[in-house]
C-alpha cells in the first residue's frame, strides 16, 4: 500500500489534478487545478485535506449541508494521513475514544462498498500483549469497557496468542487481550474514499490551495484568506493536523490550538519467504513499546520510544522538513524489541525506514471543538497518532457539533475550552510533547500526573506547602497539593505510586482525613475559577437567573449552589454562587472550567455596557479551613463570633482575619463538611496562612491536600463537575431537584428539559455504591469508567471513586441506566428500580459486590453544632 | 590541601605509581620527591624557597587544587607517577638535555622491553595492583575520561530568570593544562545591574600570577563600566554608609577556579577607585552607555591598575609580592558580552572567538569575531611600526615576537614591556629579595628604547546575533593551534545538534536484513556509549583537538598518549588549552529579531 501510494504520488505529479487518477473523478469538479477558481463564498470551509478534514466534510455532507469547500495546500490525504501506519484500534483508554474508533470501524468497513474506492480494509484483530502482570491488569480494564460496548475482546493466554501469530515469541508474555474486529487499511485511501463520497455531497475540494489567515469580525468567521483569493464564510474547520497551532496563531485574535509533532518512525520489510498472511493480525507490544502489522507479506513495525524527537517548534522549517530522514540509531531500541519479540525476523529484509511526524498534545487527548474566541472557528487536530482510528467517529462528532451545536455523545474531555492561551506556549508544548509520546505505551495508572510543564500557575503559598512536604498534582496548569508527606517519613518515589493496588499515600491520607474529621485542616484550593459579575443596575441578576437553574434573588449573603445548564437541562458548569452586594455576584467554578464557563458567559451576556464580567482567579488565594474545630480557628482570629447563629451555613461575608480586613469567609467546604472558604487577596495570603497555622496549633490543625478533600466529597456524595456531571447530566439524574427553581419566574436555559423531564421520568439515575468483597489492601482499586452491572445486566458505569475512611470501605459514584432487556434501549430509571437491584462491579474483570444508595448517609455524619445538615437535608427532602 | 598532604601524595606518586615501560630508576633517592622536583622546572605547586627557582613557579598554592581531581583519582595518581620518573630520567640519570626527538621516548617500544625485567621485580617486591594492567603504556578510557573532566564545567542559564528572556542557553567551559601550573584562567559572570552575561578566557604568560587577577578583576572593570550614574552612586553610597552592596556579578565558576582572598580587599579599593572616577566624570548628560567604549576603558583601566599597584607596592610583603608578580608576567584576554541579540568581543592578545553559523542546508561555518594580535596580523605589525620610531623598524619585530621575546602583541601585565627602564630598575630594587634574585626580572628587553612596547587596549567587534548563530566558542591559542577553526566549528555544531555521532545510516538501495541492521546499530551504540559520553562541548572539543588522527576522528592511542605525555614535554606537544562554549537560544535571538 504505501509502495503503491508512492506510485499514486508519482502519477499526480504527472497528472493535472488528484481526481484524474480516482474511478470517482467524473463526479468530482472536472476544474484543472491550475485553472482553479474559489468559489467567492461558502457556509463552511475547512482547511486540510487529510483524513480529518475530509471526515468532516463527508459527515457534514451526510448531515445536509451544502456550500462545503474543502482546502488543501498541498495534495489530499499527503500529510500524515499518507505515512499513517493504517492500523484501526478499538482498544482505547477512554470510553469517547473507543466509540469514536468504534465507529470508524464500521464506517470504513462500508466505505469500499459506498464509493468504490479500495480502501485495503482488512479485519485481522489486533493482540495487545501484556509482559507485567500490570499491563494485564490495565489490558483487562479496557476489555472490561470494550464488552460492555459491545465490542467483541477477550483477554487470551499466552498460548492461544501463539496460535493466533506464527512468529511471534510469547515466553515472557503473561497474557494479551484479543480484539478479532480491529482492522488495518491504507489510511490515505481512506481519505481519498471520504473526499470523493463527499464530493458526490457536492462538497467543492480543492487542492494546492493554502490558507493564509481567516478574517474575523467581532469574534465571529467572516471568511478566508487564501493564497489563491479571498472566500467569504460562517464557519471554519482547522484539521491542518501538526500544522494546525501554526494556523491558529495566524489569525489577527489567535486561536490557541495546543498540539506539538514529534517524529515518528517505522519500518517497512520485503516480503517473508513464505509471506505473510494478509489478515495476520495486528501486535501491539506496549512493554516493548511497538507495533506490527502484516504488511505487503512483510511487516510493518514502529513505535513510540521514551526518548522523543519534537519537531517544528519553531513553525514550518524547510530544513527540518528536508531533514526528516531514517533515523535508524533512533530506531535501535524499538528495532531490538521487534526482534526480541519475532526473532525470526532475523533475515527479513528491510525495505524503508519511514519518518512520519505525529501530533500531540498536551495531555494525550484529541482536540476538538469551537474555539472560545472566535465564533464559527472549529478546530479538530491533535490525534496523538490515532488520527485512522478516530477520525471517523471524530469527524461525525464535530459534524454534529456544527450543525446542532452540541455532538450526540459527551465530548469534553476532548474539546478544545479545556486549554486555554495558558497552554499554547512552544516551549511548554515541546516538553510536554516528549512527555506525551512515551506515555502513549506507558503504562496508565491511577492517578498520574504529567512531570513536565510543571509549577506554571502557583499558589503565593507554594513554596510554604512545599517546605512542609507537600506532593503536587496540576489542573489547568495550576500546581495543587495531593497530600502532605510528614517530615518523620521517607520520600516517596514516584514509582512506588504507580500501582494498581493500594497505594502508598494511603496512610497519610487517612490521618488528613482524620484531621478534617476530628479536628481542622487547610486546604489551598486557590487554583479554582473565580469570576465576578457586577451590574449597574439589575442586569447582573437579570443575566444570573437566566443562566442560571437555581434560584439566585437571595438575601446578600447568601450563597447559592447552581447549575449553569444548557437547553436540554445539562450542566454547562456547577458552580457556587455569593451574592456580594445587590449588585454584584462572586462566581466559584471547577479549576477546569476557566475557559469553558468564560466563553459561555460570554456568548449569553447581553451586550450592555453596565454588566461587567471579570475574571478574578489570579486575585484571591483560596484556603479551606476543614473540621469541627475551623470555627474556634477563626473566630479567635477575627474576634468575631462564628457560630451557627451569627454565621448560618452557606453564608458569606466580608471579614477581617488577622491583620487582613477584606477577607471573603464563606461558610462551606466543597465537601459537605463544617467548615470555610478564605478568599484572601493574594497579597494577604501569607500572612493569613502563617495566623491560621499558629493559632490552629491548639486545635491540630494540619495541611491537607486533595486526595484527602476527594474522599471527603465522594463518601458525602457530592458530585463534581467535569467527572461525574458533564453537559449531558441533567440535576434531576443527580438528585440535585432541589437546587433547581423551576418557578422562580425566569425561564431560565434549560428549564423546559427539566420539566419534560420531571414529568417523563429520568433515564439515568447517579448513584453512590459502597463495595461490600472489597479487600483495601489486596484488591484491585476502583479508578473510574468501571462497568456497572444489576442484577447481572450492565446498566452504565463509574465516574469516580474513592476509599471512605468513615465507611472504612470502597465508594463509587457512577449512572445507572435501564436499558431494556430486548432493544437495549434506555427506558426511565426509577427510584424503585435503582433500590430493587443487586448491584456488582467491574474492576478489571473482577466483580464485586455492591450496595447502592441514592442519598448519602447521614447518620455517620451529623454535626449537631452546624447546620451543615441544611444542605443535606434537602437531599432527603426531594 | 596542605603541603604536607601534597608531598605525601608525591611520594607516594614516586614509590607506588611505577609505570609499565618507564622504570628507570633504582636508586634510592626516588624516595626523597624533593629530589624529584629540584631539578625539574615546575611541580605541583609544592612551594620550595629555593633561590634558585625561577620567581614565577608560583608559590601560590591554589593551583594546586586544579590538580587536585587528578590526585584524587587514585588511578590518575599513576599518571604523574608517570611525569615523576620522567623527571628522573632526564635530570638524574641523563643530565645531558635529550634532544627533541628523543622525547618520544616514553612511547618507544624499545624502551617497553627494556624495561620489563625491572618492572617485574618491582611488582615482586612491592606486589601493588599493577599485575593485571597490560604492558602496553596507554590509559584506559575511564582514566583519560578522568582527566579530561577534570576541569569541565557547564551551565544552564534558565531561559527566563524572572526578568529577562536570555538569548544565552549556557555554556560549557574546560581546560586541559599542559603547564604546570596551569597558566591559563577562564571567567563567567552574569552581569546583575545590567543585562548580558560575560565570559573570558585569559592565557597568561611568565606564570599565571596575571592571567589569574586578570581572570578576577576584569569582569567587575567591565560591569562598572556599563552600570549606570545612579547605580554607581547607589553603590557608593552603600560602601559609604557600610551597607550591604548590590551584587554586581553572579559568578559561574568551577570548583578550582579560585579567586585570592588575601588580595580582595586591594583588588576592591583600586576597583572603587575606579567607579568614584565614573562618578566624577559623570556630567549628567550622557544616559546612554556605549558596550564598546566600556569594554575598551575597562580593559584599559584594569592594566593601569595592574601598573600602578606595582609601582606603589603594599605594606604586607605577601601582597606586594603578589601585585609585583602580577605586573611582572603577562596575558591575553578573550572576552564577550552578549546581551541579548547583541554580541561584543573584546580581545588583546592571540587567545580567539569564534562564531558557529549553521547554514540553510545543515552545515556548519566558522566566523571569526577577534583579530589576533601577533606578527601573523599585519594591521598590528603596522601598528607597531607606526607607534615607534622609524629606526626601530626592525628591531620591534624581531622572528615574529615582540622586541624579540613576546609572541602577542598585546597584553595585560608585562610591565617589562611597558614600563620605562629606570621605573623597572627602581621597582626590582626596592622589591623583595625574591624578585630582585631573579634573573628574569632584571633582564632588560634588547633594543628598549621608546616604551611601552605593549598595551592591554582591547580591539572589539560587534556582531548582531541571528538565528543561525548557535554558539560561540572562546578559546586560548592552545585549541587554534592544533585545529583549523572549521574543524572546530563543525565539531561543536554537531555535537550539539546531536549528530555528533557517527554519518546517519542509509539503506539506500542495499539488501541489508534486520539481523544486519541490528548488529550494525549495536555495534555503534557500543561504540557511542565507550567514546562520546562528553556531557560537555568543551570537553568533546578538546578531546577532539587532544587526540585526533590524521583523518579527523578521535584516536584513543593517541589521546591516551598525548594525556600520559610528563608535564615538561607535554609543553612541547601542546599548549594550555582553555576552552569556552556558549550556546545561543535560536528561539530567543529570533524572536528578539521579530521584534524589529
Amino acid at each position: 500500500m504505501f509502495y503503491r501510494l508512492l506510485l499514486i504520488v508519482r502519477q499526480r505529479r504527472a497528472s493535472p489534478g488528484w481526481q484524474s487518477w480516482t474511478p470517482s473523478r467524473s463526479s468530482v469538479s472536472a476544474a484543472e487545478a491550475h485553472s482553479v477558481v474559489l468559489p467567492a463564498q461558502a457556509k463552511v470551509v475547512i482547511c486540510g485535506g487529510g483524513i480529518m478534514g475530509t471526515s468532516v466534510a463527508y459527515h457534514l455532507a451526510k448531515l445536509g449541508w451544502k456550500d462545503i469547500v474543502l482546502l488543501e495546500q498541498g495534495r489530499l490525504a499527503a500529510g500524515s494521513t499518507r505515512f499513517c501506519a493504517g492500523i484501526l484500534s478499538t482498544a482505547r483508554h477512554l470510553t469517547i475514544e473507543q466509540k469514536m474508533a468504534d465507529y470508524s470501524n464500521k464506517l470504513y468497513q462500508q466505505l469500499e462498498q459506498e464509493t468504490g474506492i479500495q480502501t485495503g480494509y482488512v479485519r485481522t484483530g489486533s493482540i495487545s500483549l501484556a509482559q507485567t502482570q500490570d499491563r494485564l491488569v490495565s489490558l483487562k480494564r479496557i476489555n472490561s469497557r470494550l464488552n460492555v460496548m459491545g465490542i467483541p475482546s477477550e483477554i487470551i493466554t499466552p498460548k492461544k496468542v501463539a496460535e493466533l501469530h506464527p512468529l511471534l515469541n510469547v515466553h515472557d508474555l503473561v497474557g494479551a487481550m484479543h480484539v478479532p474486529e480491529d482492522a488495518v487499511m491504507s489510511s490515505a485511501d481512506v481519505a481519498l474514499a471520504l473526499a470523493s463520497a463527499a464530493s458526490q455531497n457536492n462538497v467543492q475540494i480543492y487542492d494546492r490551495t493554502a490558507v493564509l489567515h481567516l478574517l474575523v469580525k467581532k469574534g465571529q468567521v467572516t471568511g478566508v484568506e487564501t493564497d489563491k483569493g479571498q472566500i467569504d464564510c460562517q464557519y471554519f474547520v482547522n484539521c491542518a493536523g501538526q500544522w494546525a497551532y501554526e494556523l491558529g496563531l495566524s489569525n489577527e485574535e489567535p486561536v490557541s490550538i495546543p498540539l506539538h509533532a514529534c517524529e515518528h518512525f517505522y519500518l517497512l520489510t520485503r516480503p517473508l519467504e513464505t509471506p505473510l498472511q494478509s489478515n495476520t493480525p495486528t501486535i501491539v507490544d506496549p512493554d516493548g513499546r511497538i507495533y506490527i502489522r502484516s504488511w505487503q507479506g512483510g511487516i510493518l513495525s514502529g513505535g513510540f520510544e521514551k526518548n522523543p524527537k519534537p519537531i517544528f517548534t519553531e513553525g514550518k522549517n524547510q530544513l527540518e522538513i528536508q531533514n526528516l530522514q531514517e533515523d535508524w540509531d533512533h530506531f535501535e531500541p524499538l528495532l531490538s524489541s521487534l526482534l526480541r519479540r519475532m526473532p525470526e525476523l532475523e533475515a527479513l529484509e528491510i525495505m524503508k525506514l519511514v519518518n512520519c511526524p505525529e501530533t500531540f498534545t498536551p495531555d494525550m487527548r484529541c482536540i476538538m471543538g469551537e474555539s472560545p474566541m472566535v465564533q464559527g472557528y472549529f478546530v479538530l487536530a491533535g490525534m496523538n497518532s490515532a488520527g485512522l482510528s478516530f477520525g471517523g467517529g471524530a469527524g461525525k462528532y464535530l459534524a454534529e457539533w456544527m450543525a446542532y451545536g452540541y455532538p450526540s455523545e459527551n465530548v469534553w474531555e476532548l474539546d478544545l475550552k479545556r486549554f486555554g492561551a495558558l497552554q499554547s506556549s512552544r516551549t511548554f508544548l515541546r516538553h510536554r510533547v516528549m512527555e506525551v509520546m512515551p506515555l502513549l505505551y506507558d503504562l496508565k495508572v491511577p492517578r498520574w500526573d504529567f512531570q513536565t510543564g510543571r509549577q506554571l500557575r502557583t499558589s503565593p503559598l507554594y513554596d510554604r506547602l512545599d517546605a512542609q512536604g507537600a506532593r503536587w498534582m496540576e489542573k489547568h496548569g495550576f500546581e495543587r497539593p495531593k497530600y502532605f508527606i510528614p517530615s518523620d517519613k521517607d520520600l516517596l518515589t514516584l514509582e512506588q505510586s504507580k500501582t494498581f493496588y493500594k497505594p502508598d499515600w494511603f496512610e497519610i491520607v487517612e490521618s488528613e482525613v482524620r484531621c478534617c474529621k476530628e479536628a481542622v485542616c487547610v486546604i489551598d484550593m486557590s487554583s479554582f475559577t473565580k469570576f465576578e459579575i457586577t451590574s449597574t443596575g439589575d442586569q447582573a441578576l437579570e443575566m444570573l437567573q437566566y443562566l442560571f437553574s437555581n434560584d439566585l434573588d437571595v438575601p446578600v449573603g447568601h450563597i447559592v449552589h447552581t447549575g449553569m445548564l444548557n437547553e436540554s437541562g445539562g450542566y454547562e458548569n456547577d458552580c457556587s454562587i455569593a451574592r456580594l452586594n445587590k449588585r454584584s455576584f462572586f462566581m466559584i467554578s471547577p479549576t477546569d472550567q476557566q475557559v469553558h464557563c468564560w466563553s459561555w458567559l460570554q456568548k449569553h451576556m447581553p451586550k450592555d455596557s453596565n454588566l461587567l464580567l471579570e475574571d478574578v482567579s489570579w486575585k484571591y488565594t483560596a484556603l479551606n479551613l476543614i473540621g469541627p474545630r475551623a470555627v474556634d480557628v477563626l473566630s479567635e482570629l477575627s474576634y468575631a463570633p462564628m457560630t451557627p447563629d451569627h454565621f448560618p451555613s452557606l453564608f458569606c461575608k466580608e471579614m477581617s482575619v488577622g491583620y487582613a480586613n477584606g477577607i471573603r469567609v464563606m461558610s462551606m467546604t466543597h465537601t459537605g463538611e463544617p467548615g470555610f472558604m478564605l478568599y484572601i487577596p493574594i497579597e494577604y495570603a501569607l500572612h493569613v496562612y502563617n495566623e491560621v497555622m499558629s493559632v490552629g496549633q491548639k486545635y491540630g490543625i494540619r495541611n491537607a491536600g486533595y486526595y484527602a478533600l476527594r474522599s471527603l466529597r465522594i463518601e458525602k456524595f457530592f458530585a463534581f463537575w467535569g467527572q461525574d456531571l458533564n453537559t449531558y447530566t441533567t440535576p434531576l439524574e443527580c438528585g440535585r431537584e432541589f437546587r433547581v427553581k423551576l418557578d422562580k419566574g425566569v425561564d431560565f436555559i434549560g428549564r423546559d428539559a427539566l420539566l419534560q423531564q420531571k414529568q417523563n421520568g429520568v433515564y439515568k439515575r447517579f448513584t453512590m455504591f459502597i463495595l461490600e468483597d472489597h479487600d483495601t489492601d489486596l484488591d484491585l482499586w476502583p479508578w473510574w469508567g468501571e462497568p456497572i452491572y444489576r442484577n447481572g445486566q450492565y446498566v452504565g458505569k463509574t465516574t469516580s471513586s474513592a476509599y471512605s475512611f468513615t465507611l472504612e470501605r470502597h465508594v463509587c459514584l457512577g449512572f445507572v441506566h435501564n436499558f431494556s432487556e430486548d432493544t437495549g434501549e434506555a427506558q426511565v430509571v426509577t427510584t424503585e428500580f435503582i433500590n430493587r437491584g443487586e448491584y456488582e462491579i467491574d474492576i478489571a474483570g473482577h466483580r464485586f459486590q455492591a450496595k447502592a444508595k441514592l442519598y448519602p448517609f447521614s447518620s455517620l455524619f451529623t454535626h449537631k453544632r452546624r447546620k451543615d445538615d441544611v444542605e443535606l437535608s434537602d437531599f432527603h427532602g426531594k | 590541601m596542605s603541603i604536607s598532604a601534597l608531598l605525601s601524595m608525591g611520594r607516594c606518586c614516586c614509590r607506588c605509581c611505577c609505570p609499565r615501560g618507564l622504570w628507570m630508576l633504582s636508586s634510592p633517592c626516588c624516595d626523597d620527591r624533593r629530589m624529584c622536583v629540584c631539578p625539574g622546572p615546575r611541580r605541583i605547586g609544592i612551594p620550595v624557597r629555593s633561590p634558585s627557582l625561577p620567581l614565577f613557579s608560583d608559590a601560590m598554592p591554589a593551583p594546586s587544587q586544579l590538580f587536585f581531581p587528578l590526585i584524587r583519582n587514585c588511578e590518575l595518581s599513576r599518571i604523574y607517577g608517570t611525569v615523576c620518573y620522567c623527571h628522573h630520567k632526564h635530570f638524574c640519570c641523563s643530565p645531558p638535555p635529550v634532544p627533541h626527538s628523543r622525547l618520544r621516548y616514553t612511547l618507544h617500544p624499545a624502551y617497553a622491553t627494556f624495561c620489563r625485567p625491572k618492572e617485574n621485580w618491582w611488582q615482586y617486591t612491592q606486589g601493588r595492583r599493577y599485575a593485571s594492567t597490560p604492558q602496553k603504556f596507554y590509559l584506559t578510557p575511564p582514566q583519560v575520561n578522568s582527566i579530561l573532566k577534570a576541569n569541565e564545567y557547564s551551565f544552564k542559564v534558565p531561559e527566563f530568570d524572572g526578568k529577562n528572556v536570555s538569548s544565552v542557553l549556557g555554556f560549557d567551559s574546560n581546560q586541559l593544562p599542559a603547564n604546570a601550573p596551569i597558566e591559563d584562567r577562564r571567567s563567567a559572570a552574569t552581569c546583575l545591574q545590567t543585562r548580558g552575561m560575560l565570559l573570558g578566557v585569559f592565557d597568561g604568560h611568565a606564570g599565571c600570577a596575571c592571567s589569574q587577577a586578570v581572570s578576577e578583576r576584569l569582569f567587575y572593570y567591565i560591569a562598572v563600566s556599563l552600570l549606570p550614574h545612579e547605580t554607581l552612586l547607589e553603590i557608593e553610597n552603600a560602601v559609604e554608609s557600610g551597607r550591604a552592596l548590590l551584587p554586581i556579578l553572579q559568578w559561574h565558576k568551577h570548583p578550582n577556579d579560585y579567586f585570592s582572598k588575601e588580595a580582595s580587599k586591594l583588588y576592591f579599593n583600586s576597583l572603587r577607585t575606579y567607579w568614584q572616577e565614573l562618578i566624577d566624570l559623570n556630567t549628567g548628560e550622557s544616559t546612554d552607555i556605549d558596550v564598546k567604549e566600556a569594554l575598551i576603558n575597562a580593559f584599559k583601566r584594569l592594566d593601569n591598575d595592574i601598573s600602578l599597584e606595582a609601582q606603589v607596592g603594599d605594606p604586607n610583603s605577601f601582597l606586594n609580592y603578589l601585585v609585583l608578580r602580577v605586573a611582572f608576567s603577562g596575558a591575553t584576554a578573550c572576552v564577550a558580552h552578549v546581551d541579548g541579540v547583541d554580541l561584543h568581543v573584546a580581545n588583546t592578545g592571540d587567545s580567539r572567538a569564534m562564531l558557529g553559523v549553521q547554514e540553510e542546508d545543515g552545515s556548519w561555518s566558522a566566523v571569526t569575531l577577534s583579530n589576533d594580535h601577533n606578527a601573523q596580523n599585519q594591521r598590528e605589525l603596522e601598528r607597531l611600526k607606526l607607534e615607534h620610531p622609524k629606526n626601530e623598524a626592525k628591531s620591534v619585530v624581531k622572528q615574529d615576537r615582540l622586541l624579540g621575546l613576546l609572541m602577542p602583541f598585546r597584553a595585560f601585565g608585562d610591565v617589562k614591556f611597558k614600563w620605562s627602564i629606570d621605573l623597572q630598575k627602581r621597582v626590582i630594587e626596592s622589591g623583595p629579595d625574591q624578585l630582585n634574585d631573579n634573573e628574569y626580572t632584571k633582564f632588560i628587553p634588547p633594543n628598549y628604547y621608546t616604551p611601552p612596547y605593549l598595551t592591554a587596549e582591547p580591539e572589539v567587534i560587534y556582531h548582531r546575533l541571528r538565528p543561525q548563530d548557535k554558539f560561540l566558542v572562546l578559546a586560548t591559542d592552545g585549541l587554534w593551534e592544533t585545529m583549523h577553526r572549521q574543524d572546530v566549528v563543525r565539531i561543536v555544531g554537531e555535537y550539539l545538534t546531536g549528530m555528533h555521532h557517527q554519518q546517519p545510516i542509509a539503506v539506500g538501495g542495499y539488501k541489508v536484513t534486520l539481523g544486519q541492521m541490528h548488529g550494525l546499530l549495536t555495534e555503534r551504540r557500543a561504540k557511542m556509549s565507550s567514546v562520546f559520553e562528553d556531557q560537555n562541548a568543551a570537553t568533546h572539543l578538546i578531546r577532539h583537538a587532544v587526540g585526533n588522527n590524521e583523518f579527523g576522528a578521535v584516536d584513543h592511542e593517541r589521546l591516551s598518549k598525548m594525556l600520559s605525555l610528563p608535564e615538561e614535554l607535554a609543553r612541547m606537544y601542546r599548549d594550555d588549552i582553555t576552552i569556552i562554549i556558549v550556546q545561543f537560544n535560536s528561539h530567543v535571538v529570533g524572536a528578539y529579531q521579530n521584534q524589529e
